[in-house]
């Protein structure tokens, strides 16, 4: 339990540390806040849609945390390259207590990234309708965060160096992101579409989102809910067990 | 005298490469051994074994009594390691590595902030404690990585290159902290190095291996007289021949290149 706590603790302080990294995170998702939120307001409003800054308001929360904790879990490899996972992997704690602690630490980071974005987009003009529900959103920014940041540990753990980042950016978390409800309401899409729409578990997460922040759910919570918790929890199996597999 | 490290036939295969080839050899407790060879000898390939983050392919080693194979905490609980590349987070203080150290090895808090006072005032690094690892010259980043391997009191150390791009004034403080914590608090020391007139100064017994094998084996003293060279450096060369070695760039090597193109971009 010390080991996790105390690797938990050192991502926060590596956060904390860098406000260029805080602020650098913010600059992709506050572009398309702004570009799509207000462009296509008009378009969306005309539709009968209502209001596309509400709507569009928990995709971009989603794009905020996915980015940072993709990027969490990913930074086993700067940890190889500047030496200190060695440090971690010659100690006296298991493997799993190490991947624990990191996911943990990842996770909570790209939490607090995403509270950072959502409190740009009420600075822009995002109405909350029913604050009570602030700590749902919470749970589901909070498992959002873990499976990514679990994704992240395993493709970390794979990847010898950084030359793969851009692979995964634009192969994996760029598409994650685009086909799912992020940007666009689910109803109405071609097949093929919807179809990749479903089996994207980023879909479930801004759904489980943007009902705690007060729209309609095309789900339900419980849907939501189990789905991200269920592939979180073998998408961190993997990611421990990949991670117990490095040799140096 | 009890042995603190032995290892029988030990073998490590990378496909058709064969990194270490059936090599044996005993460190005594409490002595000063130095592991020799020329690059890709295969001493890393060794110590890495020795300290449970890479399987042999076969044989058998003992640290301490025990297996590190099969009891790797109690194995990593005995030794204390300083690597050939720096293993610290640059983005916390002196102080916070080895509070994060101590952590890890199960020191309990107050025993931690006193040895680390103690090993930082060994090492001339107390005053800068609450500095940026990043801060740091590479000098002072290895006197750091000593005192830190030292923080849980293993009973050995292993050094690997524990001096290779330092000036002699840093070099020499680094053999004489050794020194100390070999005669003064008994730990075994097992170093690799390419100076060969620091292991014939600090070392009590030395190996060398080339090609995976170990050629040769014994004091500093005896291994001048068997080869009938004036230092251990000619020594080594007639062991180990001419020929220059060339070692495959590691993939941390090149990654390393990489990152400081990365950083510099501030990319996410």
């Amino acid at each position: 339990m010390r080991a996790i706590y105390i690797l938990c603790a050192r991502q926060l302080k590596r956060y904390v540390r860098s406000p260029a990294r805080i602020v650098g995170s913010l600059g992709q998702p506050i572009v398309f806040l702004l570009a799509l939120g207000f462009g296509l307001g008009a378009t969306f409003a005309k539709a009968g849609a209502g209001n596309y800054f509400n709507f569009v308001t928990p995709g971009i929360v989603a794009m905020g945390i996915m980015f940072t904790a993709v990027f969490s879990g990913i930074e086993i490899i700067w940890d190889r390259q500047f030496g200190f996972l060695k440090e971690t992997l010659v100690a006296p704690v298991s493997r799993l207590e190490i991947v624990l602690g990191r996911v943990l630490g990842g996770a909570i980071v790209a939490m607090i990234q995403g509270c950072a974005v959502f409190i740009v987009c009420l600075i822009f003009g995002f109405r909350l309708e029913h604050w009570a529900m602030l700590p749902v959103a919470l749970v589901f920014m909070f498992l959002i965060s873990l499976l990514f940041t679990s994704i992240g540990t395993a493709i970390g753990s794979v990847l010898q160096d950084m030359q793969g980042f851009p692979l995964v950016m634009n192969f994996l978390v760029m598409p994650l992101f685009f086909f799912s409800d992020a940007l666009f309401p689910m109803n109405g899409l071609p097949k093929a579409l919807s179809a990749a729409l479903h089996l994207n578990p980023v879909t479930y997460g801004v759904d489980g989102l943007r009902g705690a922040l007060g729209h309609a759910f095309a789900f339900n919570i419980a849907t939501d809910l189990g789905v991200l918790v269920v592939l979180s929890a073998i998408l961190l199996s993997i990611g421990s067990y990949l991670f117990s597999k490095i040799q140096l | 005298m009890s042995d603190m490290i032995v290892v029988q036939d030990l073998v490590k295969n990378y496909g058709d490469f064969c990194a270490v080839n059936h090599i044996s050899f005993t460190v005594t407790a409490g002595k000063i051994f130095g592991f020799l060879g020329p690059n890709g000898a295969g001493k890393t390939t060794t110590i890495k074994m020795l300290t449970t983050v890479l399987e042999p392919t076969s044989g058998k080693i003992l640290v301490n009594g025990h297996d590190p194979t099969r009891d790797q905490k109690q194995v990593r609980r005995s030794f204390g390691i300083v690597f050939q590349d720096p293993s610290l987070d640059d983005e916390l203080t002196a102080a916070e590595n080895m509070d994060l150290h101590g952590a890890l090895y199960a020191v309990p808090k107050s025993e931690r902030v006193k040895r680390t006072q103690e090993l930082l005032e060994l090492v001339g690094l107390f005053d800068r404690r609450n500095d940026f690892v990043k801060q740091y010259s590479g000098g002072m980043k290895r006197r750091l990585e000593v005192a830190r391997a030292l923080l849980h009191r293993p009973k050995v150390l292993f050094l690997d290159e524990p001096t290779i791009g330092l000036d002699p004034q840093t070099r020499n403080h680094i053999w004489g902290y050794i020194n100390l914590l070999s005669k003064e608090h008994s730990v075994t020391v097992f170093f690799t190095t390419h100076y060969m007139e620091e292991a014939d100064r600090v070392a009590d017994d030395v190996a060398v291996i080339d090609h995976g094998k170990i050629v040769a084996e014994g004091t500093p003293a005896s291994l001048k007289e068997s080869t009938k060279c004036a230092t251990l450096e000619d020594a080594f060369i007639a062991l180990t021949g001419h020929a220059i070695r060339d070692e495959e760039a590691s993939a941390t090597d090149r990654m390393r290149m990489m990152g400081r193109a990365w950083r510099g971009s501030g990319r996410r």
